[in-house]
């Protein structure tokens, strides 16, 4: 039991952290129908910054994350303006291939800047937290906490506010959302902005528990992408149910099956869910 | 779409550089450099017949040709094949499994294909790895047999594997030439225009584009294959996506939806990195914003550019005359 309620922590703990980068990846898909495969590298980069802020300038754990987030954003702003906004009306094959070479760029860039050694990020959180004979690492309880608070953080700016609106607007309906005046380009620009926040903290989260390298995010947004596909390209509740799947399926294959084959767990489901119901396991009918 | 570019005379030309190459090149690394350059141009036109003319991103590509190339190396290391036998295997091993793979990922919409091979590409680079019973996990396959020799001739020096890379390279670029010629190119390219007037004109997309995904990995396959009984080595690292990510560079910088423009980009790339020597480990911090640019400004490449020019000022020419 005890063992069980262990793998429960960890699938949170995941699936936390994959609900994260889901759903920046399924914000931008939302209003601009591109897989963004730089994603991953908005995450990487994330890590590099609150690392570097951490160990170079001695800064605090919460003001790095503050600075990766504020970073990864603007880098997303850029990359919306440079590489997302010429290429609107391409050929779908085109942005994609765009996203491929801004991941690329992103990776060497890291390794040119910080190397290509595996390191790990310094955290204050390194007490173990007993709870009625279930030890939890400090940092995991936070990892979860700070998910969730942020999952609803977002739903609450999405539905309550009006920039919120204006996004899901614009992921609705495109032309609908210009003939009432909501302005394309500001919306894009923020959902990058968004997204690539999204993407910092995840990663700032994780890394202490996890290493930091240059290709740190390509499996991490290999799995965001199957999540959005389980939860429907698009949907935020999906990617946030989708995250938590993979995340429980990951921590109790781990245990249950095999530790060497956890992370191919996500894609065998993915291909298996697919071969079953190509539109994805929740996806809207039709679109 | 004729023209300059893909005259008779034109691709003779070629065929004459490349046979007269070990003697402007002058040593043996060149013709190493150039003969694993001819491989990757062999996935490169494979991966060019589903991108470029179906208009499907595959993102496995090079999980096929490393699945190609461990073809060769098991059944000649662990089985006693001969390296010609295996190398129709490692061909009919990657087609069965396209089959498999594009029955299932084919039927999906838009984006959902790339992800999908995405997600493909990782689990034959983890199975690689990890199924260490088969695969031999990282220590990757070593002593792969060079190819047998064939009456006299014998594949034993940088010179004769030079020419025996070429032969393969010539004979499939050729093939490649009479599939995109064939009414099967035409479909290819109206399904890669518009999938839904494709379906509306009768064609069978999902058969088609099966189709070209299985013979789009037969060329990862046999260029796996061939790179097996060339290097003699080989490890998990070759399924890796970012050799995906190469290819797709190749490709796009000759212009995808050509047969030259992916060959040459494929051709020449690895001279780029060659001489800038400063850039291997940091390649993509130019190559990655080249991509860019090139998806940005020039979304058919080199050659498919300067073709196209071509086109547009025949067609003014034409109507020109038409106005006298």
């Amino acid at each position: 039991m005890d063992v069980f309620l262990q793998q429960v922590l960890n699938g949170l703990t995941l699936g936390g952290i994959y609900g994260l980068v889901a759903l920046g990846l399924t914000l931008v898909y939302g209003i601009l129908h591109v897989p963004n495969f730089a994603h991953g590298g908005f995450y990487m980069i994330g890590a590099f910054v609150a690392l570097h802020a951490m160990v170079a300038w001695s800064w605090g754990y919460w003001s790095a994350m503050v600075m990766a987030a504020v970073t990864v954003a603007v880098l997303g702003i850029v990359s919306e303006r440079l590489v997302f906004h010429p290429l609107r009306k391409a050929s779908p094959l085109h942005p994609k291939i765009a996203s491929i070479g801004l991941l690329l760029f992103l990776e060497a860039g890291a390794q040119a800047v910080w190397g290509a050694d595996f390191q790990r990020l310094p955290t204050p959180y390194t007490s173990v937290i007993e709870m009625g004979g279930l030890t939890a690492p400090a940092q995991r309880l936070l990892i979860i906490a700070a998910a969730f608070a942020l999952m609803v953080a977002l739903h609450l700016f999405l539905t309550r506010t009006t920039t919120g609106s204006t996004i899901i607007a614009m992921a609705q309906n495109r032309e609908g959302a210009s003939l009432v005046g909501i302005d394309a380009n500001r919306v894009a620009m923020m959902t990058f902005a968004i997204s690539g926040a999204l993407a910092a903290v995840a990663a700032t989260l994780y890394a202490p528990i996890n290493l930091v390298y240059p290709a740190m995010g390509q499996l991490v947004i290999t799995k965001a992408f199957v999540i959005i596909i389980l939860g429907g390209m698009g949907s935020i509740p999906g990617a946030v149910l989708g995250g938590l799947i993979i995340g429980f399926a990951e921590s109790f294959g781990a245990y249950y099956i095999s530790t060497d084959y956890k992370d191919i767990i996500a894609f065998v489901l993915l291909v298996i869910i697919l071969s079953l119901r190509p539109q994805g396991l929740f996806a809207k009918r039709g679109h | 779409m004729s023209g300059l570019f893909d005259s008779k005379l034109a691709w003779g030309a070629l065929l004459l550089l490349a046979i007269a190459f070990p003697w402007i090149a002058g040593n043996d690394y060149f013709l190493t450099v150039m003969s694993t350059a001819y491989i990757f141009a062999i996935a490169t036109l494979g991966l060019n017949l589903i991108t470029g003319y179906t208009g499907q991103l595959n993102l496995a590509h090079a999980g096929f040709m490393a699945v190609g190339a461990y073809t060769v190396g098991i059944l000649t290391v662990d089985h006693g094949w001969t390296f010609w036998a295996s190398l129709l295997m490692s061909g009919v091993v990657c087609v069965a499994l396209g089959y498999v793979i594009g029955i299932i990922s084919l039927r999906l919409k838009g984006h959902y294909f790339s992800i999908f091979t995405l997600c493909v590409g990782y689990i034959m680079f983890l199975v690689i790895e990890k199924w260490e019973g088969l695969t031999r996990g990282t220590v990757g396959i070593m002593g792969i047999p060079e190819p047998e020799a064939i009456g006299a001739l014998t594949f034993d020096t940088p010179l004769s594997l030079y020419y025996f890379v070429l032969c393969f390279l010539v004979l499939l670029v050729w093939v490649k030439r009479r599939i995109v010629k064939s009414l099967l190119g035409r479909t290819f390219i109206a399904i890669r225009n518009s999938d839904e007037l494709a379906e509306a004109l009768g064609i069978n997309l999902m058969r088609n584009k099966v189709l070209a995904f299985m013979l789009s990995v037969f060329y990862a396959g046999i260029a796996g294959g061939l790179y097996a009984g060339f290097v003699r080595f080989i490890g998990p690292d070759m399924a890796a996506v970012h050799h995906t990510f190469d290819m797709m560079i190749f490709a796009m910088v000759g212009g995808m939806g050509t047969v030259l423009g992916p060959l040459l980009g494929a051709i020449g790339m690895p001279w780029i990195t060659q001489y800038l020597q400063f850039l291997q480990e940091f390649r993509f911090i130019v190559f990655g914003p080249i991509l860019v640019a090139l998806v940005i400004f020039m979304p058919y490449g080199v050659v498919g550019s300067f073709m196209a020019w071509r086109t547009r000022r025949a067609t003014k020419e034409g109507k020109a005359h038409a106005a006298d």
